[in-house]
Order: C-alpha cells, then structure tokens, then sequence
C-alpha cells in the first residue's frame, strides 16, 4: 500500500506547466527566428517569441513573490548530501528496481540531484537567457543607452542560443526523469494532481 | 386685388442665380487647378509673335528681373557642381559614365536637356541670361519639346526628325506657351529626368515616364488620383535651387521633421524630413505590425530599402547593362542594324553594341555613408585590376553614419585609352564625318572628343569593364507592399552581400555552437532512450 503526499500546491502546479509550455514554445520559435527551420515565417515567430518572453516574465515575478512569501525558494538550497546515492540510483539501481534513495516530503520536495539541477537554470541558464534576450530585444536602444560600443548582436545572440541550447539539454533530461520516479507516472501524477506516491 | 401676377421675373431672377451659382462654382474649380493669382494671358509683354527661345526668356525678365540671375547659380544651368568634401570637380560637364559616355563634343545633342539656349560647344556663354530657358521647366501646354541636336532649342521651324526619317516636327508655337506658364510639373522634370541615358528609364531605373501619371502602387506619393505630389512636393525649390543630389546624396538623416518656425537647413527631400526617424506606429494591440522593431531598423536601414521592393515597376524597363566593345557590327545588308528581345527592348544596336534591360528589378544593397567619388578624365584606370567603379561609394557598418542603401548598379564595357591607362570621352552624336554613331571609328571619334577636353590620347583604344552606382529613391510603394521581415531575415536574404553586421535568420548563427549544440541535444536524447530501453528491458527481464 503506498502512502500519498501533498508536494505540489495549487499555484506551484500552474507555474510548473505554464512556464514548461512557454519554454517549449519560446525553443520553438526562437530556433525559427535563429533560422533553423521555418514554422510561422520570421516575424510572426519573433513576435510570438517577444510576448512568450514578456509572459514568462510576468509569470516570473509571480513565482518569485511566491517563492519568497512561502519561503519554497529554501527547496532549491543544494546539498551535497546523497548525491552520489541518487547518481547510484540513476545509473545501476534503477534498472533492478532499487528502492528510491530519496524520499518526498513537503519539506524536501526535490532530490539532491533535482536541486542542483534546478537551482543550474535558476542561476546560471536562467539570467544567461534573461540577460541576452533583454540586449536582444533591446537592440535599438544601445545606441541611446551607451551601450553599442561594448555590445556585439553577434555575441548576444551567441550567448542566447548557447542558454536556448543548454535549456533544451535540460528539457530533454527532465521529461525523461519525470519517469524515474517511485513508479514511472508518479512524478507526472504529482504535478498535475499535486500529490505524489511515495513508497 | 390680387391677381396673378406674371411669373416671369422671378424665373428669371432663378434662371440667373442658377447661372451666377454655375459661374462661381466653375471658376472656383478654375481657381481650384490653378491658384495663381496672375493670367500670363493678359500680360502684354507675352502678347507678341516670339521667334525663339531666348526672345520669351527676354521677355519673362522683364518682370521676373532676378529669376536668370538665380538659375545661373545651379546645376540645372551650370552643370557643375564642386564636391567640397573631396574637391572633385563634377556636374555633367564633367563627369562620365557607362551610357553614352559624356557630353564632350555631343553638346548641341546633350544640350536638348540644358536649361537653355545654344550651348553648341564648350564656347557657351554661361553669363547670359536671356539664354537660360524658362519655358522647359515652366510650360503646361506639354507642346513645348527640345529636340537632340538644337543645342537646347525647341523647333522653331518645321524640320525632319531623326533626320532622314521623312517624320515631319512642326515648330513650337511659342506664344501660346509662354502666355501659359505655370509651376513646374511632374512632366517638366520628367521631360529630362525620366529620360537621362538616351531613352525612357534608361538610366535611373527608379524614374522614367510611368511616374508622370503613376498609380498608387508605383509611387505612393505622386498617386495621380491620390496624394498626386509633384518632384518639387520634395525637392522644395527656393529660388530656383533644387535641393537633393546625387554627387552628394543624404545617406542618413537625423535632422527629424521639418516644420514651420524651424530653421531648417538639411535636405528636404529626404523620407525623414517628413516622415521623421521613428515613423512606424506602435501600437501595442496590433503587434504584428512589427511597430517597434521596424523603428528599431531605422538607424542602419535606409527607407528606401523596405519601401521600394523593385525598380523599372511602371512598365517601362531600364537599362542594366551596356557593353560598347561589342559595337559597329552591321547587318547582312552592311548596314547598321538593331536586335529586340521579345518585349521589344533593343538589345544590340551597331551604334552602342549590346544591352541587357530588365523590368521589375530587385536593386542591390550596400552600406553608404553618402560619400561618392568618381573616376575623372585623367584618372588612372587599370584593366588587370577588374571592374572599374565610375563612381565609388563609401560607407561601412561601423562608421555610424551608413546605411544599408538600395542602388540600380550599371555595368558596362566602354572605351579607354590603354597606353595612358585612363576612360575616354568619344564624340558619339552629331551628323559629321567624326562621331561614332555616323562613321564608326573609334580612333577619331576619342581623338575628337579628348582634343576638346584638352586631354592626352594615345590613339589607342580598348574596352574596360566599369559599375556605376545609382542610390534608389524613387517608385515608393504603399506599405503593403513593404518588403516582409524573410526578404532578408531569411538564407535567400536580399542582404545576403551586406557584409559587417548580425542579422538573425540570414544564417550569420555561429556554426560551431549550433553543431555542438544540436550534437549534445541529440545525444542527450539518445542517452535517455537508451536509458529508458534499459530500464524497461530489465523490468521484462525480472518480471
């Protein structure tokens, strides 16, 4: 009989799924206006592209907020603590059905793995997006601003796919971890229902 | 008593408020087309029987007493022009190009276009006035013509044109032109301007006899049936000088929009001086008009470049290219001969060699900083070294004062002196034993033309091959028909020349991070499927 907890919180599941679709939407039409493909044609892309990002960012102050007043932001202080369990788990006990190392509660929502990856697009892929969008976007504002003589559209833009590319990376490998839970659907489960299985 | 009195006096009280009602509202309409406040009819100095041009001109003195003074000053009458930010010398008594060449020892045939009487040869006397001709930018009649060959003078008696022909030109009938001048029209200008190179839209691509009556499609601004601009709505003339140059072009304005009580001194016929810098609403619930972001290209992008997606658009081709060293062929017969392509076009003619024309041209895109400089008569000129440019335009990304500008490049082969390594000025026209297009001898016809020039000949003569650049203005199409964001944000890019700058969409992306990037994508998701087959072969095995 497995026991049921509450991990995710109503405004934590919609955050999770609208910023998930916004950051695959944002990869498709981005890698249109980087000219990877043609989809909705350049300008449609990058106008999609630009009211994706200004919604993300709306989202974000929300989540923000929310992460402070609730005081959830403590989930993603790293640990080293069964890290190499958890790298164990992944790569041998997984295939044999090992019991999970870690175990969910609403205190410790996240593995230590899952930790240090989040808190990677939370600090590092994050503002590296943030940052060379906003240049990006505000392209024909550097001139004005001061800053055209530091700034290069070509290395803004490299540094913006290289964050689309790492974003990507990271989409793929968790997609696939949603799976790798105490049963394949229960991570799923968890964040749509909010409540997760655990053993 | 009363009794029924006739009804005759009020009729005819209606019949003439009826009339005086037409009167009024006719000669408003008359008021209407023509604003001026003087009828050239009535004037007494126009009632009389001229018997050439320079008669009229006299006559126009006598009341407008500064006008000649003023045309004497500009290029229309000079045709020279100092360039002062390199000293060059130019105008096009000066200056060659890859069409006919140059005016040296063709002047009665150029001339046809000088805003006067008789310049014949290089003896012209540029200090009279009654020589400046008022009529070719003043008639509305449309009956006043200068023929090539009259050195600016209209017909003035019944003659034979082209020459040998048997078509008979009757002469102008001066009197009724001159009593009905008025402002300068489209036609005026276009009488010259839609046809610089020797024929219509010969030479500019962006202006030939389409635009004297042009849809709102061919040109948004001089729409007959719609905004109906006339050249000088832009080239806002003030005593005679017209602004606006191609010696030295506006490349970039940032002087904003010309208002009343401003002293103005920039160009005003350029887009901003209307239009201003930011001129694409923004208009946050109409997001796909792309406001901001079009705004945002007007610092490196010039106007011209979205707003006239192609060139020769009225159904009036012009000339690409012109290849001289292929000349003097005859026909069968052994005379000289003209070859059409199927629209028409001439394509060979004995006295000018090949052609290639082209409707609907799509220009070509270069950086420009409104910097020109040409290739002169005395100018070293060298074959082995490729194309040589007649003009050389200047301009680069990082400069901050280019932009990415549309022009119509003219390419041509035309003679040149191989000894002295310079261009040649040959006298072509002209029904002597001398010019080329009569005799077909280049030695003598360069020998001609150099010796007028005061210029060295070697008497040898060989064909280089020269671009000419022309910055496109003209034929702005309405916004519709802009060019859309993949014109050059995509790898068929109009832009795919332009050199120096990022464009997204174009392919410019760094091709090492998108290889390593789609490369850790693909093997990402290769380890997870071969994780995930893993996973699921294990638990078949133990289940």
């Amino acid at each position: 009989m497995s026991e049921k907890i509450y991990v995710f919180k109503v405004f934590e599941r919609l955050w999770h799924w609208s910023q998930a679709s916004l950051i695959i939407f944002m990869l498709i039409t981005g890698f249109e206006v980087h000219g990877s493909y043609h989809l909705f044609g350049f300008g449609q892309a990058v106008n999609l592209h630009t009211i994706a990002a200004w919604t993300l960012i709306g989202l974000w102050v929300f989540a923000i907020f929310w992460h402070f007043t609730t005081g959830e932001w403590k989930q993603y202080i790293p640990t080293m603590d069964k890290v190499l369990a958890m790298i164990k788990f992944y790569s041998v006990g997984i295939f044999v059905h090992a019991p999970h190392p870690f175990k969910a509660t609403q205190l410790k929502k996240h593995n230590p793995l899952q930790r240090l990856a989040y808190l990677g697009v939370l600090l590092f892929i994050g503002p590296l997006l943030w940052f060379s969008g906003w240049f990006y976007l505000f392209f024909g504002d550097w001139s004005a601003w001061g800053l055209d003589k530091y700034l290069s559209l070509e290395w803004v833009a490299f540094f913006h796919t290289a964050g689309a590319f790492m974003m990507l990376l990271f989409l793929i490998a968790h997609v696939y971890l949603t799976t790798a839970g105490h049963t394949p659907t229960s991570h799923i489960k968890a964040m749509i229902t909010g409540w997760e299985e655990v053993d | 008593m009363k009794t029924q009195r006739p009804q005759w006096p009020a009729a005819l009280a209606f019949a003439g408020w009826l009339a005086a009602l037409c009167a009024l509202t006719v000669g408003n309409l008359a008021n209407a087309a023509n604003p001026s406040t003087a009828d050239h009819t009535k004037y007494k100095e126009l009632q009389q029987a001229f018997q050439s041009g320079p008669e009229v001109t006299k006559a126009c003195l006598s009341c407008h007493t500064e006008a000649a003074k003023q045309v004497h000053k500009t290029k229309h009458w000079t045709w020279e022009f100092l360039n002062p930010e390199n000293n060059q010398r130019l105008g096009k008594k000066n200056v060659m190009n890859n069409f006919c060449i140059s005016i040296s020892q063709n002047y009665a045939f150029c001339t046809s276009c000088h805003a006067g009487y008789g310049w014949k040869d290089k003896n012209f006397d540029f200090s009279s006035e009654n020589n400046v001709d008022c009529l070719v930018c003043h008639d509305t009649t449309g009956n006043y013509k200068k023929l090539p060959g009259l050195a600016g003078h209209p017909v003035y008696k019944e003659m034979e044109f082209p020459p040998g022909s048997g078509k008979i030109v009757k002469p102008v009938d001066l009197t009724t032109v001159a009593q009905k001048v008025g402002k300068t029209s489209r036609d005026n200008c276009g009488a010259c301007h839609f046809f610089g190179g020797g024929g219509d839209g010969v030479k500019h691509g962006d202006m030939d006899s389409s635009l004297a009556a042009p849809d709102k499609e061919l040109d948004v601004h001089m729409d007959a049936s719609g905004a109906d601009f006339t050249c000088g709505t832009c080239h806002k003339t003030s005593s005679h000088e017209v602004p606006g140059s191609r010696f030295t072009p506006t490349a970039q304005d940032k002087g904003g929009v010309h208002v009343r009580g401003k002293a103005d001194t920039s160009n005003p016929a350029t887009c901003q001086a209307c239009h201003g810098n930011q001129p694409h609403p923004v208009n946050l619930t109409k997001l796909e008009d792309h406001g901001n972001k079009l705004n945002e290209h007007t610092s490196k992008i010039a106007c011209q470049t979205c707003h006239i997606p192609a060139i020769a658009r009225g159904g009036v081709a012009t000339k690409l290219s012109w290849d001289w060293s292929t000349a003097g062929k005859m026909g069968p017969d052994g005379k000289p001969m003209t070859r059409k392509d199927d629209k028409g076009h001439v394509t060979y003619d004995s006295k000018k060699g090949d052609f290639v024309l082209g409707e609907n041209v799509v220009p070509e895109y270069f950086w420009f900083n409104g910097k020109v400089k040409y290739t002169l008569l005395g100018d070293k000129v060298d074959k082995s070294k490729g194309v040589t440019p007649i003009n050389r335009i200047e301009g680069n990304p990082s400069d901050g004062r280019s932009m990415i500008w549309p022009m119509k490049v003219m390419r041509g082969k035309q003679p040149f002196d191989p000894v002295n390594q310079t261009l040649v000025m040959p006298h072509t026209a002209g029904n002597d034993d001398i010019g080329y297009w009569k005799n077909y001898d280049w030695e003598k016809a360069i020998a001609d033309g150099m010796q007028n020039m005061g210029a060295p000949f070697s008497g040898k003569v060989d064909f280089i091959q020269t671009e000419m650049f022309w910055p496109i203005t003209h034929m702005v199409a309405p916004k519709e028909n802009a060019l859309d964001c993949e014109s050059c944000h995509s790898d068929n890019s109009r832009l795919q020349n332009v050199k120096g700058i990022y464009m997204p969409g174009r392919g410019d992306n760094n091709k090492l991070l998108d290889t390593a990037g789609w490369a850790l994508a693909l093997l990402t998701l290769l380890g997870v499927i071969i994780h995930g087959a893993g996973r699921i072969y294990m638990s078949y095995r133990k289940g």
